[in-house]
């Protein structure tokens, strides 16, 4: 029976992070929960926080669950994994200018070239290219789990367009409304500094031809999107145009929006849509979703776009393993967060080892997210790993393996009243002018019980994460 | 502004008032089959609503004969017809949702309630429903929303898309809604003026929930032409053309001065101005020489071309 680290209950004992919320739900009527509970899904409901699953019928417009039990940190722990992100962030970046340039990383035996120039996600047009500041990832969210008092993995780096930001914000708004005494008691770093931040960065990328207050703009696939409302309500914080392709076109050298009164130009694209579907002309012939021309006028520097083409060679699974590595040759430093120790499956005694321990294991797709096309060795029936046993053996190079972690646990409001559920950690890192986090972020739990996987995707559910000031 | 966010907000609009004219369509349909007709029996002018609609050719494929059941779903409930009143406030929320940021918390709110309770409704046995019922509660939709707009919206090129939107379509709308009483209420030309004719030019009155406005401005006897009068030419009237017309008017010229562009020079502009100029010098007789049915094409057309410039200028981000 693995033992799992409960954040709040050391034994019988409250830990002290936690202090400030064992009377609050040990008071709170059952009554009063189920109300507050209710007004919390009614308020998600009318500012119409929605996501959408696709293919599995019943009503698109789906709640994400929201357990009002918040995630609490302490300062201490807090410092230390924003040390740990922040580095991470800037060696992804390093790592990001290198390989478009001359790849010092991999001449010197480091990285294997394959895995960087054979990618999937490295994009050839932008080669040799140097983006605004030579940042190309300015939003990192960097998946964290935590298995100890101290012991923090990183799971999973998101170089690309990290989603969910809109729910840490709004998991705030919400909890302040619902129980301000909380917030009276306990001294809480806030979080709404984000949107701001973000404007900045985003501003500060501004291209080499742009002179003047930089126009920005966030780029959407569209309404039909499961993250549309995430991208309409941090344009509307930052007070920038949320935009579709067919808004824009590209002329003389610039990118222009079609607004009502002509066009505007537009200096700055925070592109919440894949590389693939950026220009049709330089990526996929086929999409409608492209700016034709926009590929050229970004390499002449007349855009910027966020995360810049290219970015996702950085945060691909096969990738992930040589994160530290990355932080040693650029930096010079030892990295401060641990990877998970990972196998890959392309290696052929890996792979051995991989197929020998399945049912221990956790294993991925290299190119999955969404917790979609994983196996949970230990959560599987023998079927299941058979089943699986043979995708890997016919193609062992789409699969790592990483050992099943013991996730912890944090208080959750279930059916029967307060019970552990696990949990998992995203915060958000900014890299413009300055590399900026917010205190915070989204925590993710999975609400069933014993469940770890925490994908909104896989019935799991968000809480408001404090970082306590000091 | 982005044109397409102007496109969404003008639709937002469009969507509703057309969710309205759709229920006061069925009213007409309700209040005309609890009254026995001469001759004709109930069918053709179940017919008529359809014609009036622009939806009789995807009724009939779907159900054939016109009954008042099937015609009731298909005009209130049905996803398969475009202008049904489910439809169009699904359609307006979408465009809503999309520009969410755009509106204010209370239009939005408006919108997703009307939304949120038409599912409602859509759950429960239809034998729980009277159409009046439902027909009155989209007209409260429609009433909550401009409220709403009215109320909170700043007045910026947002709010006068939108009610630019409201102008064109029930300038549109008003116009098919008369013309159903020319199409086939009214069995033959013999009849005009007759006990039967001023009966159902009464119906419509009610539909637009001008009956009583008609009494207060014209008094007297009902006649045709003071019905025309009234729901054509009269600036008082607030469902008349030239009130709708007047109104887009209104909203093109905000458009101007908040662009700070030449009043008047605007394509939008003179050709609304054009249609205005015209039924300011029409008379009633006029529009009986020349049929009302034609009249009322030619009317439409002219909306047609007008929401064309308007496409052209604000909405494509092409022009200027």
């Amino acid at each position: 029976m693995t033992e799992y680290f409960n954040e709040m209950f050391d034994g019988g004992q409250v830990r002290q992070p936690y202090s400030g919320l064992d009377g609050w739900m040990r008071e709170m009527p059952s009554e009063l929960r189920a109300m507050k509970q209710a007004e919390a899904e009614a308020l998600f409901r009318r500012i119409g926080i929605t996501f959408a699953v696709y293919g599995e019928g019943g009503d698109p417009d789906r709640l994400i669950p929201f357990d009002m039990f918040p995630r609490v940190f302490t300062q201490p722990e807090w410092r230390k994994l924003e040390r740990g992100i922040k580095q991470r962030a800037r060696a992804l970046n390093a790592f990001l200018l290198d390989v478009y340039g001359r790849g010092e990383i991999v001449r010197a035996g480091r990285i294997p070239a394959r895995l960087v120039y054979q990618n999937d996600a490295y994009e050839r047009a932008v080669s040799g290219f140097i983006p605004p500041r030579g940042i190309y990832s300015h939003i990192v969210g960097v998946d964290l789990v935590r298995t100890g008092p101290d012991q923090f993995y990183v799971l999973e780096d998101n170089c690309r367009t990290p989603s969910g930001v809109s729910y840490m914000l709004e998991n705030r708004e919400i909890m302040m409304r619902m129980f301000p005494q909380l917030f009276r008691e306990n001294r809480i770093e806030p979080v709404d500094g984000y949107s701001d931040a973000l404007r900045r960065t985003l501003a500060s990328v501004a291209p080499a031809k742009c002179d003047g207050e930089p126009t920005v703009a966030i780029l959407t696939p569209g309404h039909f999107n499961s993250a549309y409302y995430e991208h309409s309500f941090l344009a509307d914080l930052m007070g920038v145009e949320l935009v579709e392709g067919p808004d824009l076109f590209c002329e003389g050298g610039f990118c222009w929006m079609r607004t009502t009164e002509g066009p505007k130009k537009l200096d700055v694209i925070y592109r919440r849509i894949d590389d693939a579907f950026l220009d049709p002309l330089c990526f996929r012939p086929d999409s409608m979703l492209g700016i034709p021309g926009l590929m050229d006028v970004y390499r002449s520097g007349g855009v910027s776009i966020c995360s810049a083409p290219g970015a996702g060679v950085a945060d691909d699974k096969a990738i992930y393993t040589f994160v530290p590595e990355m932080v040693r040759f650029y930096l010079g430093e030892e990295p401060l967060l641990e990877n998970v120790p990972t196998w890959q499956c392309a290696k052929k005694d890996d792979c051995k080892y991989v197929l020998e321990n399945l049912s221990e294991l956790v294993v991925k797709e290299v190119h999955g997210s969404g917790g979609y096309g994983m196996l949970v060795g230990p959560k599987s029936t023998k079927e299941q790993i058979e089943n699986f046993r043979h995708k890997i053996e016919d193609n062992p190079e789409n699969y790592i393996a990483q050992p099943t972690l013991a996730l912890s646990t944090t208080p959750t409001f279930v059916e029967e009243g307060v019970a552990p559920r696990h949990v998992d950690l995203r915060p958000y890192c900014l890299v413009g002018e300055k590399v900026e986090l917010v205190p915070g972020g989204l925590t993710r739990v999975a609400l069933t019980e014993g469940s770890l996987v925490v994908n909104s995707s896989q019935g799991g559910g968000v809480k408001d994460t404090w970082v306590l000031a000091e | 502004m982005l044109s397409r966010t102007a496109e969404n907000l003008f639709w937002v609009a469009r969507y509703m008032e057309r969710a309205e004219t759709m229920a006061r369509l069925l009213e007409v349909g309700a209040r005309i089959a609890l009254t026995p007709s001469t001759g004709h029996g109930y069918r053709s002018e179940w017919e008529s609503l359809l014609q009036a609609s622009g939806t009789a050719d995807g009724f009939s494929e779907k159900y054939g004969d016109p009954v008042q059941r099937n015609i009731e779903s298909y005009l209130f409930f049905d996803r398969d017809n475009p202008s049904s009143v489910v439809s169009c406030i699904e359609r307006a929320r979408e465009n809503a949702r999309i520009v969410r940021t755009a509106i204010t918390g209370q239009v939005w709110d408006t919108l997703n309630t009307a939304f949120q309770e038409i599912r409602q409704i859509e759950r429960q046995p239809r034998s729980e429903w009277e159409i009046t019922e439902l027909c009155e509660w989209v007209a409260r939709q429609s009433a909550l929303l401009r409220g709403a707009m009215d109320g909170t919206m700043l007045r910026n090129d947002g709010f006068f898309f939108m009610n630019l939107g409201y102008a064109l379509e029930r300038a549109d709308n008003t116009a098919r809604l008369i013309d159903v009483k020319y199409f086939v209420l009214l069995p033959s030309v013999e009849m005009v003026g007759s006990g039967l004719d001023n009966y159902q030019w009464q119906v419509l009155l009610r539909a637009l929930q001008s009956y009583r406005a008609f009494h207060w401005a014209y008094g007297g006897e009902l006649t045709a032409s003071k019905i025309m009068h009234f729901l054509i030419l009269n600036p008082a009237s607030p469902r008349s053309l030239i009130s709708a017309t007047r109104k887009a008017m209104h909203h093109l010229d905000n458009l101007e001065s908040f662009y700070e562009v030449e009043p008047g020079t605007g394509l939008p502009q003179m050709r609304a101005k054009a249609i205005m100029t015209e039924l300011n010098q029409t008379q009633v007789a006029e529009i009986i020489d020349e049929g009302l049915h034609e009249f009322l094409t030619r009317f439409i057309g002219e909306v047609g071309q007008l929401t064309a410039l308007v496409q052209q200028t604000y909405l494509s981000g092409d022009a200027r």
